[in-house]
């Protein structure tokens, strides 16, 4: 069996995606479809709480899976608009994201006009 | 300059249940596949996570964040025409160049990772299914006996259009269908199927250093696509149905 660590840390790690989701258009989350049918889902999980029960581990596998499609959009967007979502870089900044600088030459460089 | 975004055109998104299943709102207008068909999806919770999905578009649309739609579109519209033997034998196909069958042989440091990590998963895949899959350092890759074909063609012919839609495109994610088997049978997590499937690469950063915007965009990608594709194959599955009826009642 896949190892999904406790339903509690998956909850709270969905509500804080929930929360990141619903800050863009200013509603509450607790106001959503997913946090309604989430919150049905996990209570249901916690009557059938028999070891083993494979209905509940399936329902953990999913919630955990939800809860890495979230997270890994919201990282890949964030890198996406820090890195590829303006077009075309300037040299000064292609050079900085090696982690180098490009040389300055005091007084100019003496072929300029 | 990278080609502009739609608007977002709307306020509310909301679901509603149709004679084909669910289907989303946006305002009130129907959403609509790329071909034109009406969008619904045959379970309620995959409808909320769609619905949650066109929720959360900011100012623009970025169907680049939007794997669960796409993935619906693909299973309403088919573009590719292609039907149920078609799609299994594409995913059974990827057998043959299975990421984790093919091995190196050196450095002796990836020997001995590729051994740890995917020989488990792969006599996990054997005891599982019966079956005979093997590892093989050769360049024509190991050789699949006939019947592992048989058996795991037979297991996926189990499954319907959509969850199949859904295994064909883990399957191309991952570039594995071990893995895949893995994740549709619980025994891995996305986490742990795509650092499999990206173990060469890993063990390449751990040597010479990690790059924010190439490796870490690729792993935050290719994890959102396959727990995607996963989600969307358990959603879409009837036994899962079932549960979550019996769950609720």
């Amino acid at each position: 069996m896949a190892a999904l660590g406790s339903p509690l840390r998956t909850w709270r790690g969905l509500l804080r995606e929930l929360r990141y989701l619903n800050a863009a258009t200013g509603r509450p989350y607790r106001d959503t479809a997913a946090y309604r049918y989430l919150v049905k889902a996990f209570r249901a999980h916690r009557v059938t709480s028999e070891k083993l029960c494979r209905a509940q581990h399936e329902l953990h596998f999913q919630a955990a899976t939800y809860l890495c499609l979230l997270r890994s959009i919201r990282e890949h967007v964030a890198l996406h608009q820090e890195f590829h979502g303006k077009g075309e870089r300037s040299v000064e900044e292609s050079a900085g994201l090696v982690g180098l600088k490009l040389p300055q030459q005091p007084g100019g460089k003496g072929w300029e006009p | 300059v990278p080609p502009a975004e739609r608007k977002r055109f709307y306020q509310n998104v909301s679901i509603s249940q149709g004679e084909g299943g669910f289907e989303i709102n946006l305002d009130h207008r129907k959403l609509r596949t790329p071909q034109g068909k009406l969008f619904t999806v045959p379970s309620e919770a995959l409808a909320i996570a769609v619905a949650t999905e066109w929720d959360s578009q900011q100012d623009t649309i970025k169907m680049y964040t939007m794997h669960l739609t796409t993935l619906c579109n693909t299973s309403l519209d088919n573009p590719t025409q292609r039907d149920k033997d078609q799609l299994i034998r594409a995913a059974v196909k990827f057998l043959d160049t299975d990421t984790v069958c093919y091995r190196v042989e050196e450095p002796e440091t990836l020997v001995e990772l590729q051994r740890n990590e995917w020989d488990p998963v792969i006599s996990w895949a054997e005891k599982r299914y019966g079956v005979e899959i093997g590892s093989s350092t050769s360049i024509t890759g190991p050789s699949i006996p006939a019947r592992t074909r048989e058996v795991l063609v037979s297991h996926l012919a189990s499954y319907n259009m959509w969850a199949l839609q859904g295994i064909e495109f883990v399957v191309t994610q991952l570039k594995s269908l071990v893995l895949t088997l893995g994740l549709t049978d619980l025994r891995l997590t996305v986490e742990q199927a795509v650092l499999l499937s990206r173990l060469e690469e890993e063990y390449q950063i751990q040597k010479w250093g990690n790059i924010e915007w190439a490796h870490d965009y690729e792993l935050q990608e290719l994890r959102a696509r396959t727990a995607a594709g996963t989600l969307f194959v358990h959603l879409c599955s009837e036994s899962t149905a079932v549960k979550h009826k019996l769950l609720q009642g």
